[in-house]
């Protein structure tokens, strides 16, 4: 009897297996239950904008003449009825959602490669090279951001790579401050001393050591740069410097749907609601993230 | 035979806002093969700088001057990337608090082999296992599993069983251990201080321990060193100094150690008075004004490190009774 109870805690000792930190975060992550509703929202939104395509029998560029601006339509499998050239805006919401999702996801990639590699280097490095760095940071800064756009539009016409180049060249300046700032209060832990004395190389140091240590509040800052992005397309589209027709993004529709709410209000209720609810997952996912990742500070 | 390690005049200041700061004055330090040294002191005795300027890690605003020869090549400010080459694989160190040694988001296995990796080019397989013999040397229970865990799985003890493994992973001739068991609680004190003296005579590495507690330099070393602001004051083998201190601030440091077989009414000894300001010392001793036997001529000439017989040398002017 003993013996059997002895050996059952044997057999649990036998199975320790590491928990990293970031399991730990994980684990509180799926027990914060808005971000993991969020989660699967936004899991449903890029699944429906994956397989937009299928579902319905329409494709987003064709014109129906027969039924231009029409409210949501079951007859004709118009879900979301049709837009001001009578083309079905459920497949164009989705095709929207791709662009938006994409901008906001590649974008924000380009902005976290430069931002986490520049903000680690100048603060690790410190000195007259972070001196340098920064400073460049702060010039882009004061750069006009819609000039600054206009100004790559017109060199290279419009381009719907062009806008994540553009977003991601302004978008990382906030990250590398933020790296730079973490990277600095890292920099004189003593394992990195340690790493150094161990004769770890600088690129070493800098990428295997410092990074995942600044890694939580990038990934906080991510999650909340993403909705920004999306809304600076959306805001580009709006203006018309945004994706080119027949392409279409959320902000596109809404730009269509504000000119003709008051006739059609399905014309911006649908997109609208879109991105709102994407907006607002990304944002519960940003904070669930943020307790997850610093759970000292609940 | 060319001394492992051979310092010669170092002198290590650091600028600070209020001024320089002289953090080690005048050191001459020799450490042969398989020597064990102990350099004791109080907190901002310099012990720690000393090394750090040996490895080649000071603050940005350290500046360190003289000579340190590792196999009789000069060491001292050399670029980072050829310190590297010596760094962790011929020369290695311990730090004082294994809490904060290890990079929290790495496993055991990934920061120990880096260093394989690293100075030998072995393969990620071939490090895992050398590694996993390591931890095992070192006494860590079924090393195999733990060595893919996170260092906050570990307690304080098996963290620094793990920094000691990592430290001799590539065979060292020269281990530097800041403080290896002040973070520690009694038990595994003791614990680590055995297997550091097994792997010494194991391995056959120059030991260096930087200390404040004698009981660790007692049981480790042969030969002791004692540092007071920045200088050393006496060294010699550490029988001579337990037995036989010649400086007044060696015999109140040994005086201060509490002891078991005292009467429980006494109070514990301690040595009056505070560590000098290492930015405005005395033109004489810097022990003077906590120095019971102190003399005009201990006010006005500082006293040199001295010679005084076999592999003795203090700095005081006090007469050596005999």
């Amino acid at each position: 009897m003993h013996l059997t109870a002895r050996q059952d805690t044997l057999a649990g000792i036998q199975e320790i297996e590491g928990r990293s930190l970031w399991q730990d975060a994980r684990d509180r992550l799926l027990r914060n239950r808005a971000a993991v509703v969020s989660m699967i929202v936004l899991g449903i939104v890029a699944l429906l904008a994956l397989v937009a395509p299928w579902i319905s029998p329409h494709p987003f560029d064709e014109i129906y003449w027969d039924r231009i601006q029409k409210p949501p339509d079951f007859a004709n499998a118009h879900w979301f009825g049709t837009d001001g050239n009578g083309r079905d805006l459920f497949v164009r919401t989705l095709y929207g959602a791709r662009v938006s999702l994409m901008v906001g996801v590649l974008a924000t990639s380009v902005s976290l490669v430069i931002g986490v590699s520049w903000g680690a280097t100048a603060g690790f490095f410190g000195g007259r090279v972070d001196n340098f760095m920064m400073r460049f940071v702060d010039i882009m800064y004061s750069l006009p951001f819609m000039f600054f756009v206009i100004l790559l539009m017109v060199m290279f016409g419009r381009n719907i790579w062009l806008i994540f180049i553009a977003l991601g060249a302004v978008e990382w300046l906030t990250m590398a401050r933020i790296v730079r700032g973490q990277t600095l209060s890292v920099k004189r832990r003593e394992f990195i001393e340690a790493a150094h004395a161990a004769g770890v190389g600088n690129f070493t140091v800098i990428f295997r050591h410092i990074v995942p240590n600044v890694l939580g509040p990038v990934i906080v800052y991510m999650t909340l740069t993403i909705p920004q992005v999306i809304l600076t397309e959306s805001f580009l589209s709006f203006l018309g410097l945004g994706v080119q027709e027949p392409l279409t993004s959320w902000g596109v529709l809404i730009s269509e749907g504000t000119r003709v709410m008051e006739t059609s209000p399905w014309m911006l209720a649908f997109p609208g609601l879109f991105l709102a609810a994407t907006l607002f997952c990304f944002n519960f996912i940003g904070d669930g993230l943020r307790d997850a990742l610093d759970p000292k500070d609940r | 035979m060319i001394p492992v390690l051979d310092i010669e005049g170092l002198e290590t200041r650091f600028a600070t806002p209020d001024g320089e700061v002289r953090a080690v004055s005048d050191i001459n330090l020799r450490l042969g093969e398989g020597e064990s040294l102990g350099v004791v002191g109080e907190s901002g005795s310099g012990k720690t700088q000393l090394f750090l300027s040996v490895m080649g890690l000071l603050a940005r605003n350290g500046r360190a001057t003289g000579r340190i020869r590792y196999r009789g090549e000069d060491i001292l400010n050399r670029p980072a990337g050829e310190l590297n080459k010596i760094r962790g694989n011929k020369m290695s160190m311990v730090f004082q608090d294994p809490m904060t040694s290890l990079n929290p988001y790495l496993t055991i296995a990934r920061q120990m082999t880096e260093v394989l990796i690293e100075h030998r080019g072995t393969g990620e397989q071939e490090a895992r296992t050398q590694a996993i013999s390591m931890l095992d040397r070192v006494g860590i229970p079924e090393a195999d599993k733990r060595i893919d865990m996170y260092p906050h799985e570990f307690s304080g003890g098996m963290r620094q069983r793990a920094m000691i493994a990592m430290a001799l992973l590539c065979g060292p001739e020269l281990l530097i251990s800041d403080e290896p068991t002040t973070a520690l609680d009694v038990t595994i004190q003791a614990q680590i201080l055995d297997l550091m003296s097994a792997l010494r005579r194991d391995t056959g590495a120059a030991l260096v321990i930087i200390t404040h507690d004698l009981g660790v330099v007692a049981g480790l070393c042969d030969q002791v060193a004692v540092m007071y602001a920045g200088r050393i004051v006496e060294s010699g083998p550490v029988r001579d100094i337990f037995y036989r201190p010649l400086h007044p601030y060696t015999e109140g440091l040994l005086r201060s150690m509490p002891r078991l077989d005292s009467a429980i009414t006494e109070s514990l000894a301690s040595i009056p008075g505070q560590p000098p300001n290492l930015q405005a010392l005395p033109p004489g001793c810097a022990f003077c004004d906590r120095c019971g036997d102190v003399t005009e001529r201990c006010r006005v000439e500082m006293p040199a490190l001295r010679e005084i017989g076999a592999n003795r040398a203090r700095a005081c002017h006090r007469e050596i009774a005999a």
